[in-house]
């Protein structure tokens, strides 16, 4: 088992609500890195306070973490990085999760839109959008989603994370298989998948759940942040139990590895973090949407607490190797 | 062009459909078979006040299209699960012989919260004839896009110059709602090109010009050979206004092509147009034209959208 010692909490946007921030409420989910010479780039995804018929919205913004001291938040965003989408696009009522990466002297984006329907509360589509100022602001690729759904996708497709390994991306990403009916809601799940491609644009998808199951034949997985370590590539991944409200809520951290990116051993009991015994903590309910990162020599988790981040996200210092 | 209208073929009302649905059938496709031509179209089933679902029927008709030698009592596709992108509507179903199989490309219809729909482009393949369908898979084979970023639909499809090609619909704009006016779509042509039918490259571009204006809604484009030269045939209207003011409504367009990639517009020489009197006096949408006993024939819906059904004209001077 992996062993990670917990530093604390990062970030909550609680400290941060203000006038000019009316897009930061609560929330602050699916963080991931952008490394630079003095400071490390969170984004993370938060929430207004919801509208009159009671729904939210997501926006996608980023803080800035003192390299010599992670603890230490050095800057926060003015705006989110990206508007949401136009009317009747995918992405017009959120755009969440964002997972970045460098491409020449761009920041290229891939994000998760969401929008609204009716018989089933959304779908998801994930975009890409591009940054010419280090990863502050991005403007999008067009209007549609990169990823269209195809006979073998057929909705919610969501969660990106994007890699560079070998010379060839890698967008880790989850597809919707089937929508369940549970206690009078829907509920998604959906399962881990991977495309790959040249460009960053015209990606091949592998058409196959890469993440077997283990917490139940229906779960949901999320948040697939791979990392190379040890000759080997390892994923940190969170899911859930769509079956009753206590379960659906609840998030759990998973684990798996592999030598090819696309064949993967799920080892769970590996993962070697889990919530916090301390009734104050943030943590002390969940750990969730896990994104592993290398910085001067050591390796980081950053991780949602409670309520899949309602209050923030906290770090954790691995103690070892990722073996 | 040159038609001879042979006046509504299909009634909706007095036929045995308006015993199972509702109303309507829409956007009749043609598929011609050894003694018959079976014609599939949309009807409506209302699953709440003011909410329509659309399901694919067919109906068979002699050469002659006076006769029906049979029609549809069952699923012939049945709509897509919870959360899929046909789980509203099919409509319309174009069918297209590929040796021993019919494969049908679908317009899936799935209810939005902002916008009235989506749309996307199914594909299912039939082994009998086009009794009955089966889906490739739960999702669309075409759907929204970075530069087509919704409402892809309509498509046709044919093999033709040793390539399938597929004349589809996709969305460029939603306006914003406007008091009691709902947001309203703006949709244009497109072409996609394909060796399997399967895998398309699409050329992301608008191929028929307007005549409106920009906001000109294009929809179901229908092609030909005759000859060396490709006909295409759609419906056209404003984006605004279209349901009641018939002078806004649905009209028939046509293009012409001799490479099936640069089209020319010129709908003054589609050769048919709205009757003065009748089934078709106010309205014509959704063609679909189609080669049977060396005679050229393209079926229509009339007045509201097809809500009484469908007739067919046929070329006089092919």
């Amino acid at each position: 088992m992996f062993k990670w010692e917990k530093l604390g909490k990062v970030f909550d946007p609680a400290d941060y609500r203000s006038e000019s921030r009316p897009w930061l409420d609560e929330y602050a989910q699916a963080p991931s890195t952008l490394i630079f010479d003095k400071f490390v780039r969170v984004y993370f995804s938060c929430r207004p306070p919801r509208d009159e018929s009671g729904q939210s919205v997501s926006y996608t913004a980023y803080v800035d973490l003192d390299r010599k001291n992670l603890i230490n938040v050095l800057n926060i965003a003015d705006k989110p990085i990206l508007s949401l989408g136009k009317r009747g696009c995918f992405d017009e009522f959120g755009t969440y999760p964002t997972s970045v990466i460098r491409v020449g002297k761009e920041v290229w984006a891939y994000y998760a839109g969401w929008t609204r329907c009716v018989s089933v509360p959304f779908n998801v589509g994930i975009g890409i959008a591009k940054s010419n100022d280090d990863g502050k602001t991005f403007k999008r690729l067009g209007d549609g989603p990169i990823l269209p759904y195809t006979p073998e996708e057929p909705f919610t497709i969501s969660g990106p994370k994007i890699r560079k390994f070998n010379n060839l991306f890698y967008l880790f990403y989850v597809a919707g298989n089937e929508w369940l009916e549970i206690d009078g809601r829907s509920e998604i799940s959906h399962r881990i998948r991977v495309a790959t491609s040249k460009d960053g644009l015209n990606w091949k998808r592998q058409n196959e759940d890469i993440i077997s199951n283990y917490w139940d034949e229906h779960e949901s997985q999320a948040s697939p942040d791979v990392i190379y370590a040890n000759g080997k590539y390892h994923m940190f991944f969170c899911g859930w139990v769509p079956k009753n409200f206590r379960e659906t809520g609840a998030r759990k951290i998973g684990y798996a590895s592999s030598g090819d990116l696309i064949n993967w051993t799920r080892d769970d009991s590996k993962a070697g973090i889990a919530v916090s015994d301390k009734s104050n903590d943030f943590d002390n309910e969940m750990v969730a949407y896990p994104h592993v990162f290398e910085l001067d020599g050591k390796t980081y988790m950053l991780y949602l607490g409670n309520s899949v981040g309602r209050h923030g996200f906290g770090i954790a210092e691995l103690k070892g190797e990722l073996t | 062009m040159q038609w001879q209208k042979l006046g509504q073929i299909f009634d909706f009302n007095s036929s045995p459909f308006a015993e199972r649905f509702a109303s309507h059938a829409q956007s009749p496709q043609a598929l011609v078979l050894k003694d018959r031509v079976r014609i599939y179209f949309s009807t409506r089933t209302n699953d709440a006040p003011g909410q329509f679902l659309s399901h694919s029927q067919y109906i068979d008709f002699d050469f002659d299209f006076k006769s029906v030698v049979s029609y549809s009592d069952h699923e012939v596709l049945p709509l897509g699960g919870l959360g899929c992108f046909d789980e509203h509507g099919i409509f319309p179903l174009s069918p297209v012989r590929v040796e021993d199989k019919i494969y049908a490309y679908t317009n899936g219809i799935a209810r939005r919260s902002s916008v009235a729909v989506e749309t996307g482009i199914g594909f299912a393949v039939s082994a009998d004839d086009g009794q009955s369908f089966e889906r490739l898979g739960k999702g669309p084979l075409l759907s929204a896009t970075t530069y087509e970023p919704f409402l892809v639909g309509d498509a046709f499809v044919r093999f033709l110059a040793d390539k399938f090609h597929m004349y589809y619909l996709y969305g460029k704009k939603w306006s914003e709602p406007n008091g009691d006016q709902p947001s309203e779509r703006v949709y244009k042509i497109g072409h996609a090109i394909s060796n399997d039918g399967l895998v398309w490259n699409k050329t992301n571009k608008s191929i028929i010009s307007d005549v409106i204006d920009e906001n000109e809604c294009q929809a179901l484009p229908t092609v030909i050979q005759i000859r060396d030269r490709y006909h295409m045939y759609f419906c056209f209207r404003n984006m605004n206004g279209f349901r009641d003011d018939i002078t806004r409504g649905y009209r028939i367009g046509y293009a012409y092509s001799d490479d099936l990639k640069n089209w020319t517009r010129d709908d003054t020489q589609a050769g048919i147009t709205v009757s003065d009197s009748g089934w078709d006096s106010e309205m014509m949408c959704y063609p679909n034209i189609f080669e049977c006993n060396k005679e050229v024939y393209l079926l229509y819906n009339g007045n509201n959208f097809g809500r009484e059904g469908f007739g067919i004209a046929k070329l006089t001077n092919g």
